[in-house]
C-alpha cells in the first residue's frame, strides 16, 4: 500500500477558483467573444452528400459579390505526405488531417468542407456560399461499420490496405487498421470455466456535446507574421498542426487560447483555425470563423460507434478463466479511431490468465472521430461490464464480488504490457459495497448496477513558470487551458510549495509564445503533469530564495533550509538570523542578483492509472419503457484529490455523460447518410431534470510517482455508467440489453418479446 | 435598412441599429459587446444565452433585435450590484458550481429569475425550472445544490 | 425583411392583405425565428401582434375566456381561474420547451405552426376550444380542429391571423387532462400526446367526453368512439382498455427521428388511458 501523505495548508481544500469571477459576471472571454478592429467574418460550405466526387467548383459569383475578400478551397492546400505521428494517447496524420478540414477531389461525409469565404459580415457570407456552384457526381455511401468491412461496401479510399495483417492485402478496403492483444491460452481457459457468455454489442458514435461551438479569429500580417486566438483544448497543438497544414514555422504563429467552454476531448483537434488563418493570409485582415451548432454536430467530433463481440468464461466461483474480445470501431471518414485504446483498456481492470484482444479500425461516410474522454475505453469496457454482470447473474454471485475477486491489484501485469503499480481498485469495490447507496432496498420496477471503469491517464510535456513578485506575491505562468479547475488546483500546488498564500498567486494561461511547449489539456494530465511542473518550478524558486538568503546572512547555501514558507539558518552553527519569508527574501530581489524566477519543462512520466466503480437504480415504466435514474453514485481512486470539489465534478460530469450515452444520444442517419438530428432538440444530451443527484465517494491511494498523490481524474468516470445502467435495467426488468441507446422504444420491444 | 430600437438595458438607456433579421443575442453580442450571453445553439434549446426581458426569463436568441423596442432587458453584465457580487454568484463560486464556465451566465440569470418568483424551490421545481439550461461538465448536481443553498440563504436573510 | 408591429386588429389585417410575396406573424417566434436562422424559412414581411390589445390579453368574455394570441405559456400558468377551468390546456402548454421558451411561446403560436407533434393543440380540441381569426371581411371563429389541415399547412388564410383562443369557463364535474411521451423530461418534441376531458354527473358517471392525440398522424386527431366507450361508465379499467385499443386503432404515425410505428400506436394506448384517469379524478370521479 502508498504511503500516507502528510497534511497540507492548501492542497485538499475547497479554494475559490481564481477565475471564478469572471466567469460569474459574464467577463471572462470565450471563442466567440473576442473581436478585432477591421474583421471579417468568415464560413464554410459544407458538403449535402455522404459521399460523392468534386467535378467542378465556380467560385466566380461568389468572389465578385460586394464584401467578400477572400475564398479558398481545397486547391489552396499543399499534399502532404501520409504518416501518423503520436499525439498524446491517439496518433494524427496530417495529410488526412489537412483532408478532413477541407475536401481535396472527393467529399466523404455530409458537412465535409468544400470551400470558406471571408466576407465583411455574416449574411455576405452566407450569400457568397449561396453563389459557390459546387458539382458532385455522387458516390454510394456506407454509414455502418459492419456494413463498411463487408466485401461489397463502397470503398472510402482506394489506396487505403489494412495494417497490422500479414501478408498485407492486395485489394483496398475500409479497413484501416487490425490489432491484436493477448495472453495464455483462451481454448484452454473456457476449457476451465464452468459457465461461458457470449454476447454482441452495438453501441453509438456520441457527440462531445461542448455547450460551446468552436470558434476562431486568426490574424495574418504581410510579414508572415500570425495570430490566432481560439477556443482549444491546447494552444501548441494549435500552433504545431497549423504549422503542418499551412506549411508554416512554428515561430510565425503565435496562438491565445480563449476560455473555453467545454472540450472532453473534441478540442483536442483544427477545424476552422486554419481555414481562418488561409482565409486571412489571403485578405490580410482579420477573419473570424465561429460554427453554428449545426456544424458542430455535422462535421465535428464524435467518438467512435461500434460492433463488439465478447465472450467471457468463468469458474463457478465466479474466477474468470478466459476472455475473447473482438472490437470493430468506426473511425469516420478517415483512419484513426481510437481503437488501440479501446482495445488495451477493455479487460484491464481483471486479472485474465487466458485473454485475446482484436480490433478493427474501420473508416465510414461519416466525420472523423475525435478523442472523447477516456477515447476508446467506455465502448469496450462497457461490453465487457454488461457480460461481467450477466456472469454474476448467472452464477449468483454479487457483482461487486465477482469483480473483487478478478480484480486487477498491484503487482497485475495488464494485458498491453505494463505491470499495474499502486492501484486503487479493489478499494473502490469495497467502498461501493460499504455504501448506503449499496445498503438501500429497491421497490418493484425497479433494478441496481454496477460496473467499473479504467483508463490509464498520461503524463506528457508541460512547463512552468513562476514569477515572484517583490511583494511576495506570485504570478503563475501555466499553458494549459482550464476546461474545469485547473488553475485552482495547480494555484493551490504552487500555494503549498512556496508556503504562501493560496490567493497570493496569481495563475495565468499563457500564450505559445509566453511558455515552452505544453502537451493539450486531455488524458487526465493536466493536474497531474501540469502539477509535477509547477511543484519543479517552485522548488527552482525556493532553491534561489536560499541562494538569496545566503547571500543576505553571508552563509553557505548548504546551511540555509526551508520550511513552511520561511527560510532560516540551519542551525546555530550556521548563524544566528532571523527566519525570512519568500515575501522578505523578494523585496531584496534587486540586491540580491535580480527578479526570483522558477522555471520547469519536463515530459511527465508515472501517471498513475485510474479505476471507478458505479452504482447505479433505475425505475421502468413497463408501459412506456422510459427509464430513469433513481439514484446514482461514483466512487473513484484519484491518488488524491487536489481539490475536492472539482474532483466530484468531474466525477458527476462524465457520470452524467455517460448517463446521456446509456439512455439517448445516437446519431440518426437518412438512406442518403444525411444525419437527422444535428441539434439539441433531438441530439438528446441529459438535462437538469433527467437525473438525480450523483453522489460520490473520492478514494485515495497515492500515486507514489507525484509530490502530491495525485492521479487523473477525468477521465475513469465517463467508462462504467453505459453497463452500470444496464445492469440496474436487467435487474428491473429481466432482460441484459446488449444495444445503445437503451432507449424507450428499443426497451419497450424487448419487454414485449418477454411477454 | 436597418432599424432604430431605443431599449433600456441593465437599467441604463440603450439605443442602436439593427436588420430585421438580427437577434437581440446578436445586438447584445456585436453592438453593445456584452458578451456575457453566451451563443450555444441559436434555437433556444441550451439556454446559454438567457435574459430577463420585461420581468420574463427569454433566450436572447429567440428574439428579434427589432422587438426590443421601448423593452426592459437585464443581462448577466448587470447581475452584480457593483463590488457587491448577487447571492447566487457568490454560491456558485464557494459550491464550485461550474467548470467551464459557458453555460454560468445563462444558468445564474434564470435561476435569479426563478428566486424572483420562488424563494422555496424543491430540488424538482429546480430542475424542471433550469431543464432548458444545458450544461455538460457538471451533471448539474453542483448547480442545483448552490441553486438551493442560495434560496435558503436568501430566505434567512 | 420587413418588420412591422401594427397597433390594431384592422391594421394587420391591412398589412397581410397586401400583397407580399411570404408574410410570416410573430407571436411568441419561438418556432419563426428557429426556421429562419436554420435558413429553412425567410419571409419578406414579418407582423408582430404583440402590440395589439386584443392579441395579447386574457379577457373575461361572459362565459368565456379568450386568450390572445401572443400572451405566452408563462403568463397562462399563472391564471388562476383558467388553471382551474382547464387544467389539461395549461400542462399542455406548459409543457412546450423550457421556462426560456415559456417566457415567449403562446397557444396561437403552437396552434398555427400548425405541427402534428404540437403539444398544445390536442388539449384545445379536447377542451372543445374555438379560436377567433380576424381577415378582410371581419371576424370569423373555427373549431380548433379544423385549423391545421397537414403538417404545417394551416385553414389560416394568408391575409387572416388568429387573434386569439376561447375557452369556457369553469364547470363542476369537468376537467382535462394532457399526457405527452418524450424521451427525456423537458426539452423535447412530443412522440405521442394524448388529451382528455370528461364531463361527470355527481356520482362519477361519465356524460360526455372528447379525447384527442397529437404525433400520431399528419394532424391531430379525435377519437370519435372515445364518447361512446366513456360515457355512461365510471372510467372502470375495462371501459379504459377499450379507449386504449380504440386510441391504438386512430393512429396512423410514420417513422422517424422522434419515434417508430410500433411505438407510437403502443404508447398512445398507454397515454390515452393515464390521461383519461387523470381527467376523471380531476373532475372528482375518484
Amino acid at each position: 500500500m502508498a504511503t500516507a501523505l502528510k497534511d497540507f495548508k492548501w492542497v485538499g481544500t475547497r479554494a475559490v477558483r481564481p477565475d471564478g469571477v469572471e466567469k460569474v459576471t459574464g467577463r471572462a472571454k470565450f471563442g466567440a467573444d473576442f473581436s478585432l478592429p477591421g474583421m471579417l467574418i468568415g464560413k464554410v460550405l459544407r458538403s449535402p452528400h455522404a459521399h460523392a466526387k468534386i467535378k467542378s467548383i465556380n467560385i466566380e459569383a461568389a468572389r465578385t459579390l460586394n464584401g467578400v475578400k477572400a475564398i479558398i478551397t481545397g486547391s489552396d492546400f499543399n499534399e502532404l505526405p501520409s504518416e501518423w505521428v503520436p499525439a498524446g494517447e491517439v496518433q494524427i496524420n496530417f495529410r488526412d488531417l489537412s483532408r478532413s478540414i477541407m475536401a481535396r477531389n472527393k467529399v466523404l461525409f455530409e458537412g465535409h468542407p468544400v470551400a470558406a469565404v471571408a466576407a465583411t459580415s455574416e449574411i455576405i457570407a452566407r450569400e457568397a456560399l449561396a453563389l459557390i456552384k459546387v458539382e458532385y457526381e455522387i458516390l454510394p455511401h456506407v454509414i455502418d461499420v459492419e456494413a463498411a468491412m463487408s466485401p461489397d461496401a463502397p470503398i472510402l479510399h482506394e489506396d487505403l490496405f489494412t495494417a497490422g495483417v500479414e501478408p498485407s492485402p492486395k485489394t483496398a478496403s475500409n479497413i484501416a487498421k487490425r490489432v491484436d492483444y493477448s495472453s495464455g491460452n483462451i481454448d484452454d481457459g473456457f476449457k476451465e470455466a464452468d459457465v461461458i457468455i457470449e454476447k454482441h454489442f452495438t453501441t453509438q458514435p456520441v457527440h462531445q456535446g461542448y455547450i460551446e461551438p468552436h470558434a476562431t479569429v486568426a490574424s495574418a500580417s504581410e510579414d508572415g507574421q500570425c495570430s490566432i486566438w481560439t477556443s482549444t483544448q491546447g494552444q501548441y497543438v494549435v500552433r504545431a498542426y497549423c504549422s503542418e497544414v499551412l506549411q508554416l514555422d512554428i515561430s510565425s504563429i503565435r496562438v491565445t487560447p480563449s476560455e473555453i467552454g467545454g472540450g472532453f476531448g473534441g478540442k483536442t483537434t483544427v477545424y476552422l483555425e486554419p481555414l481562418a488563418l488561409a482565409l486571412s493570409k489571403k485578405a490580410f485582415r482579420p477573419v473570424k470563423m465561429v460554427m453554428s451548432r449545426e456544424e458542430v454536430f455535422r462535421s465535428s467530433g464524435p467518438t467512435s460507434g461500434s460492433s463488439m463481440k465478447i465472450k467471457i468464461g468463468a469458474r463457478s466461483d465466479g474466477t474468470i478463466t478466459a476472455a475473447d474480445v473482438e472490437l470493430k470501431y468506426q473511425a469516420g471518414a478517415f483512419p484513426g479511431s481510437p481503437i488501440m485504446p479501446g482495445c488495451m483498456c477493455a479487460l484491464a481492470p481483471y486479472n485474465i490468465s487466458n485473454a485475446k484482444v482484436v480490433g478493427y479500425d474501420v473508416v465510414v461516410n461519416r466525420p472523423k472521430v475525435v478523442a472523447y474522454r477516456a477515447p476508446g475505453a467506455p465502448i469496450s469496457e462497457y461490453a465487457v461490464e454488461c457480460v461481467i454482470n450477466e456472469i454474476a447473474t448467472k452464477l449468483n454471485i454479487d457483482p461487486l464480488d465477482i469483480r473483487e475477486k478478478n480484480a486487477a491489484k498491484e503487482g497485475t501485469r495488464a494485458l498491453y504490457g505494463p505491470q499495474f503499480g499502486a492501484i486503487g481498485y479493489i478499494e473502490t469495490l469495497l467502498a461501493a459495497r460499504g455504501s448506503n447507496h449499496y445498503k438501500s432496498k429497491l421497490h418493484e420496477n425497479q433494478g441496481r448496477g454496477v460496473a467499473s471503469g479504467f483508463w490509464f491517464n498520461i503524463g506528457g510535456e508541460s512547463c512552468a513558470t513562476i514569477n515572484i513578485n517583490t511583494d511576495g506575491t506570485a504570478e503563475l505562468v501555466l499553458g494549459n487551458p482550464d476546461i474545469g479547475g485547473s488553475r485552482a488546483s495547480l494555484a493551490m500546488i504552487a500555494a503549498e510549495a512556496l508556503g504562501i498564500d493560496y490567493n497570493k498567486v496569481h495563475p495565468i494561461i499563457s500564450d505559445t509564445s509566453g511558455l515552452g511547449y505544453n502537451f493539450l489539456t486531455g488524458g487526465s494530465r493536466t493536474t497531474f503533469a501540469g502539477g509535477l511542473a509547477v511543484n519543479e518550478a517552485a522548488e527552482d524558486v525556493v532553491r534561489q530564495i536560499r541562494e538569496r538568503a545566503s547571500k543576505i546572512w553571508d552563509i553557505p547555501e548548504e546551511a540555509v533550509t526551508w520550511e513552511d514558507g520561511f527560510v532560516r539558518p540551519a542551525g546555530t552553527n550556521a548563524g544566528n538570523f532571523e527566519p525570512l519569508s519568500l515575501a522578505d527574501v523578494a523585496g531584496m530581489a534587486a540586491k540580491t542578483g535580480g527578479p526570483i524566477s522558477g522555471h520547469a519543462q519536463l515530459n511527465a512520466q508515472g501517471a498513475g492509472p485510474g479505476f471507478g466503480t458505479h452504482i447505479c437504480d433505475v425505475e421502468v415504466d413497463e408501459e412506456t419503457g422510459r427509464v430513469t435514474i433513481l439514484r446514482y453514485t461514483v466512487v473513484q481512486d484519484v491518488g488524491k484529490a487536489i481539490h475536492p470539489s472539482y474532483v466530484e465534478g468531474q466525477m458527476q460530469g462524465g457520470a452524467s455523460q455517460g448517463i446521456g450515452w446509456a439512455l439517448n444520444e445516437e446519431y440518426i442517419y437518412d438512406e442518403e447518410g444525411k444525419l437527422q438530428n444535428a441539434g439539441f432538440l433531438d441530439y438528446r444530451i441529459p438535462v437538469a431534470s433527467d437525473l438525480p443527484m450523483i453522489d460520490t465517494i473520492i478514494v485515495e491511494v497515492p500515486n507514489p510517482r507525484h509530490p502530491y498523490g495525485v492521479k487523473g481524474v477525468g477521465e475513469v468516470p465517463i467508462v462504467p455508467p453505459m453497463a452500470a445502467v444496464a445492469g440496474a435495467i436487467a435487474d428491473a426488468i429481466g432482460v441484459h440489453l446488449t444495444d445503445l441507446p437503451m432507449s424507450p422504444p428499443r426497451i419497450l420491444k424487448e419487454l414485449n418479446k418477454k411477454q | 435598412m436597418k432599424t432604430h430600437i431605443t431599449t433600456t438595458v441593465n437599467g441604463e438607456p440603450e439605443e442602436f441599429l439593427c436588420e430585421t433579421e438580427q437577434t437581440l443575442l446578436d445586438i447584445l453580442r456585436d453592438e453593445l459587446n456584452l458578451t456575457g450571453s453566451k451563443e450555444g445553439c441559436s434555437s433556444g434549446d441550451c439556454g446559454a444565452c438567457s435574459i430577463i426581458l420585461n420581468g420574463r426569463l427569454v433566450c436572447a436568441c429567440l428574439v428579434l433585435a427589432v422587438e426590443a423596442e421601448g423593452q426592459k432587458i437585464e443581462t448577466i453584465e448587470g447581475m452584480a450590484d457593483g463590488e457587491e457580487l448577487h447571492p447566487l454568484q457568490k454560491n456558485f463560486l464557494k459550491d464550485a458550481a461550474l467548470q467551464c464556465g459557458i453555460c454560468t451566465p445563462g444558468f445564474l440569470i434564470a435561476a435569479k429569475a426563478l428566486l424572483e418568483k420562488n424563494l422555496n424551490p424543491t430540488e424538482k421545481e429546480v430542475r424542471y425550472w433550469l431543464a432548458g439550461n444545458l450544461c455538460r461538465c457538471t451533471g448539474y448536481d453542483k448547480i442545483i445544490r448552490s441553486v438551493l443553498n442560495t434560496a435558503e440563504e436568501m430566505r434567512r436573510k | 425583411m420587413i418588420y412591422e408591429r401594427p397597433n390594431t386588429v384592422s391594421e394587420a389585417v391591412e398589412i397581410l392583405s397586401k400583397s407580399h410575396e411570404k408574410k410570416s406573424i410573430l407571436a411568441g417566434g419561438t418556432d419563426l425565428l428557429v426556421q429562419m436562422r436554420s435558413g429553412y424559412y425567410r419571409p419578406s414581411h414579418i407582423v408582430d401582434i404583440k402590440n395589439i390589445p386584443e392579441a395579447t390579453q386574457i379577457r373575461d368574455d361572459g362565459d368565456t375566456f379568450l386568450v390572445g394570441a401572443g400572451v405566452p405559456g408563462a403568463q397562462l400558468s399563472e391564471h388562476v381561474e383558467l388553471i382551474k377551468a382547464w387544467p389539461g390546456v395549461i400542462e399542455a402548454m406548459d409543457l412546450i420547451g423550457s421556462t426560456q421558451i415559456q417566457g415567449r411561446a403562446t397557444l396561437g403560436g403552437n396552434l398555427c405552426n400548425a405541427s402534428p407533434a404540437a403539444d398544445s393543440v390536442p388539449a384545445m380540441i379536447a377542451a372543445d376550444a374555438t379560436c377567433i381569426i380576424a381577415g378582410p371581411n371581419g371576424y370569423r371563429e373555427e373549431k380548433i380542429e379544423n385549423v391545421v389541415t397537414a403538417p404545417g399547412v394551416s385553414s389560416i388564410a394568408n391575409n387572416e391571423f388568429v387573434v386569439s383562443i376561447r375557452l369556457a369557463k369553469f364547470k363542476t364535474g369537468r376537467a382535462d387532462a394532457y399526457l405527452r411521451f418524450i424521451p427525456r423530461t423537458e426539452m423535447d418534441i412530443a412522440v405521442v400526446g394524448a388529451a382528455v376531458c370528461v364531463l361527470i354527473d355527481k356520482k362519477g358517471i361519465c356524460l360526455n367526453a372528447k379525447v384527442s392525440l397529437g404525433a400520431v398522424a399528419p394532424t391531430q386527431v379525435v377519437i370519435e368512439t372515445a364518447p361512446q366507450i366513456l360515457i355512461g361508465t365510471r372510467l372502470d379499467e375495462e371501459t379504459l382498455d377499450k379507449l386504449a385499443k380504440a386510441a391504438r386503432a386512430s393512429c396512423n404515425p410514420i417513422d422517424d427521428k422522434r419515434g417508430t410505428i410500433e411505438y407510437r400506436t403502443s404508447v398512445a394506448g398507454v397515454l390515452t388511458k393515464r390521461a383519461a384517469k387523470i381527467a376523471f379524478d380531476r373532475a372528482g370521479g375518484a
